[in-house]
């Protein structure tokens, strides 16, 4: 009884704040202006099946680029030793450390046509190149800031594969290559599943990166269902359908994640 | 080609002896020499390398290879402390040999030297007299029974056994045939589809030692292995390891610190103590006449003091002259004189040399522990028959009880023994 009471702070929170306005958005989904049930704004969600396909798109590569690129760096921190491990973890979650905006801001400076890197590439002799407002910037923009969410967990279960586990696969044969794909990848897939969520579902409904450094050609989900709400075209119902559809796939695709999962979330969790 | 495999069958119906395991070593650019490995070790022909030449028979010509492993001069520091101290080892094939000692000797270091995860910092690996430095863990014919078994936690009990062979991508019916032979080794028939989560720890241990025996390994490695298990289990799997040992004829190299374990199973001991081998000899060579006041202390119990060598066969202990058998140590030399509890015998103070009180008395089962105050010394008792706290009582012991060592060059009696060391 007592350990219910404990949960109850949160339990009215997301009573309050998750499950009313869920309950809100599905309304909202439903009905037109009136308040009559309708479907007309779910339907009306497959004319931008394109911005859906980009948005997936984008998030799909962001989130492939920062696994390539969290693996190892994850696997070397934790064979190093305790002390740096910390060192090197508070570089990793320095940037996050900033603003968000701020961060974002840093790229339009940094990619601009008149930027410092077009400016850099001036001194040598070429360019200048396009680099802001493309989808290449919305990527960079992306795994930049997501990146942290994929070293962390990937970290949190590489730093339980213990040392000996490690040699044992050497002392029955393995070189490094076999010991990682072996053991070391299949121990680590928890950790690649949630990465992978942690990195993909806020890429796929970002707005601020999109809108900063993609440019007005780039428009993802994000911004379609910010403008809904506060942009010109208002319509809150069309933005809770596209919401909902949103959340639908997310939660299809997360499904599909776990379904690889299985067997490797008992050994770990 | 042909010439070898003419030539092994030629030698299996001459001496009805199939081989175990072939080697071929080329000796120079123009021979081969053929090992055979059954029971023993023959060479059972040499060869000339062109497939034209002849055959030259040489069957009979039988060699035991003596030594599988030899350390020369090992030492090893880290961050500038040394672990071990040139250190020298020879084991042989078959054998089942234990380096003990206690935390921080140098043990652990010294099978992780020849499993591989160690390089030397000095001296030389030799594995069948050839070097083997330089060559990385997954290359040798060597195998590991880790301290925590380090099992992988993502595969069953079958696929775990069967990892070795998988990394050599043995055809699927070799795997399950073999698997099924080390299930059977280990008595673990049944749990093939069990994670390894779920098993208990001597059923882990199991595991973890036919996953190493799997490969077939000429020596297997095994560290603290039984550290873990309670008593009972522990009794029983060293029984059984020494049984596995026999059955498949392979050398056992074990480290732990428990002197008992080490007395009950191996051919050999070797003693540690600070990165040095202070004595290597069989069990009941290590118990009778151990060569300093540590092997004594660590081996058993002991009670040690300190003594006078007089002359040949005389030694002064306390003040008083005692007979004894050891001899070679010079004239008035100090020396360190053990004598361990259950020689000790307890009589009527009028008849010994030495008088004392007793201290206490602890119930051990099958004797009792008495603790005699006598010259400012406590002397360890064992006997079947309890003497009264506070009564005066005499202590004896023959001459050949008597174990006189020389003096350590480090007065270093303090050590550790206990806990299993983590070496990581």
């Amino acid at each position: 009884m007592k350990v219910k009471l404990i949960s109850a702070p949160y339990l009215v929170w997301m009573a309050v704040f998750i499950v009313v306005p869920l309950i809100m958005v599905g309304y909202f989904a439903f009905t037109d202006g009136n308040g009559h049930f309708t479907l007309e704004y779910i339907a009306d969600v497959a004319q931008y099946t394109n911005i859906f396909i980009k948005s997936i798109w984008l998030a799909a590569i962001a989130t492939v680029i920062c696994l390539v690129v969290a693996y190892p760096v994850a696997f070397i921190l934790t064979r190093l030793e305790t002390k740096v491990q910390g060192t090197m973890l508070m570089i990793v979650m320095l940037p996050m450390w900033m603003n968000f905006l701020l961060r974002t801001y840093a790229w339009m400076t940094l990619l601009g046509n008149n930027g410092l890197i077009n400016r850099l590439f001036e001194l040598v002799g070429i360019g200048p190149f396009k680099m802001l407002n493309t989808e290449g910037a919305v990527v960079l923009g992306m795994v930049y800031n997501y990146l942290p969410f994929m070293i962390l967990p990937l970290y949190s279960v590489m730093v339980k594969i213990h040392k000996s586990i490690l040699e044992a696969a050497a002392d029955l044969g393995c070189n490094s290559r076999e010991t990682l794909f072996r053991v070391v990848l299949p121990l680590s897939l928890p950790g690649v599943n949630s990465g992978i969520i942690m990195v993909f579902v806020p890429a796929i409904s970002t707005f601020i990166i999109s809108r900063m450094l993609g440019g007005g050609g780039n428009l993802l989900i994000g911004d379609l269902i910010e403008m809904q709400f506060l942009g010109n075209s208002y319509n809150p119902n069309l933005g809770a359908g596209i919401s909902l559809v949103l959340m639908v796939i997310i939660l299809l695709i997360m499904t599909i994640m776990n379904q690889f999962n299985d067997d490797d979330d008992k050994v770990l969790l | 080609m042909v010439n070898i495999l003419t030539f092994y069958k030629r030698y299996v119906n001459a001496t009805k002896q199939s081989c175990r395991n072939i080697y071929i070593y080329k000796n120079s650019s123009k021979t081969l020499t053929i090992y055979c490995f059954s029971t023993k070790v023959y060479i059972v022909g040499l060869f000339f390398e062109q497939p034209s030449a002849r055959a030259e028979n040489l069957t009979g010509g039988r060699i035991e290879m003596e030594n599988i492993i030899s350390l020369k001069n090992i030492s090893v520091k880290f961050d500038g402390e040394r672990i071990l101290n040139d250190i020298n080892l020879e084991i042989k094939d078959k054998e089942f040999v234990t380096l003990l000692g206690p935390s921080g000797c140098g043990k652990t270091t010294t099978l992780r030297i020849i499993g591989g995860f160690i390089t030397p910092n000095g001296g030389k690996v030799l594995f069948e007299d050839k070097e083997i430095n330089d060559i990385p863990p997954h290359k040798r014919n060597v195998n590991t029974v880790f301290q925590r078994y380090a099992l992988f936690p993502h595969l069953n009990v079958y696929e775990n056994i069967a990892f070795g062979l998988r990394v050599k991508k043995l055809p699927e019916k070799v795997i399950n045939q073999r698997v099924g032979e080390m299930l059977e080794l280990v008595n673990l028939m049944g749990y093939e589809k069990r994670s390894v989560n779920r098993l208990s720890g001597g059923q882990q241990q199991r595991v973890a030692i036919a996953r190493a025996l799997i490969n077939r390994p000429r020596v297997l490695l095994l560290d603290e292995p039984l550290g873990a298990l309670d008593l009972k289990l522990r009794k029983e799997m060293q029984i059984e390891l020494k049984r596995i040992q026999q059955s498949l004829e392979i050398t056992f190299i074990y480290v732990t610190h428990d002197q008992e374990e080490a007395l009950t199973m191996s051919d050999t001991v070797v003693v540690m103590n600070n990165g040095d081998i202070q004595q290597i000899g069989t069990p009941v060579d290590i118990y009778n006449e151990p060569v300093n006041a540590f092997v004594a202390d660590f081996i058993g119990e002991s009670n040690i003091l300190d003594g006078l060598m007089i002359k040949d066969c005389l030694v002064e202990i306390g003040g008083r002259e005692f007979e004894c058998v050891d001899s070679g140590f010079g004239e008035n030399t100090p020396v360190d004189v053990v004598i361990r509890p259950e020689d000790v015998k307890l009589v009527s103070p009028d008849d010994a040399k030495i008088n004392g009180l007793v201290q206490s008395v602890i119930f051990k089962g099958v004797h009792y522990e008495m603790l005699v105050e006598a010259y400012d010394f406590s002397w360890i008792v064992h006997s079947t028959q309890a003497a009264e706290v506070g009564s005066a009582v005499g202590i004896k012991f023959a001459p050949s009880d008597i174990h006189i060592m020389k003096k350590m060059e480090k007065a270093n009696k303090t050590y550790l023994i206990g806990t299993p060391e983590e070496e990581i």
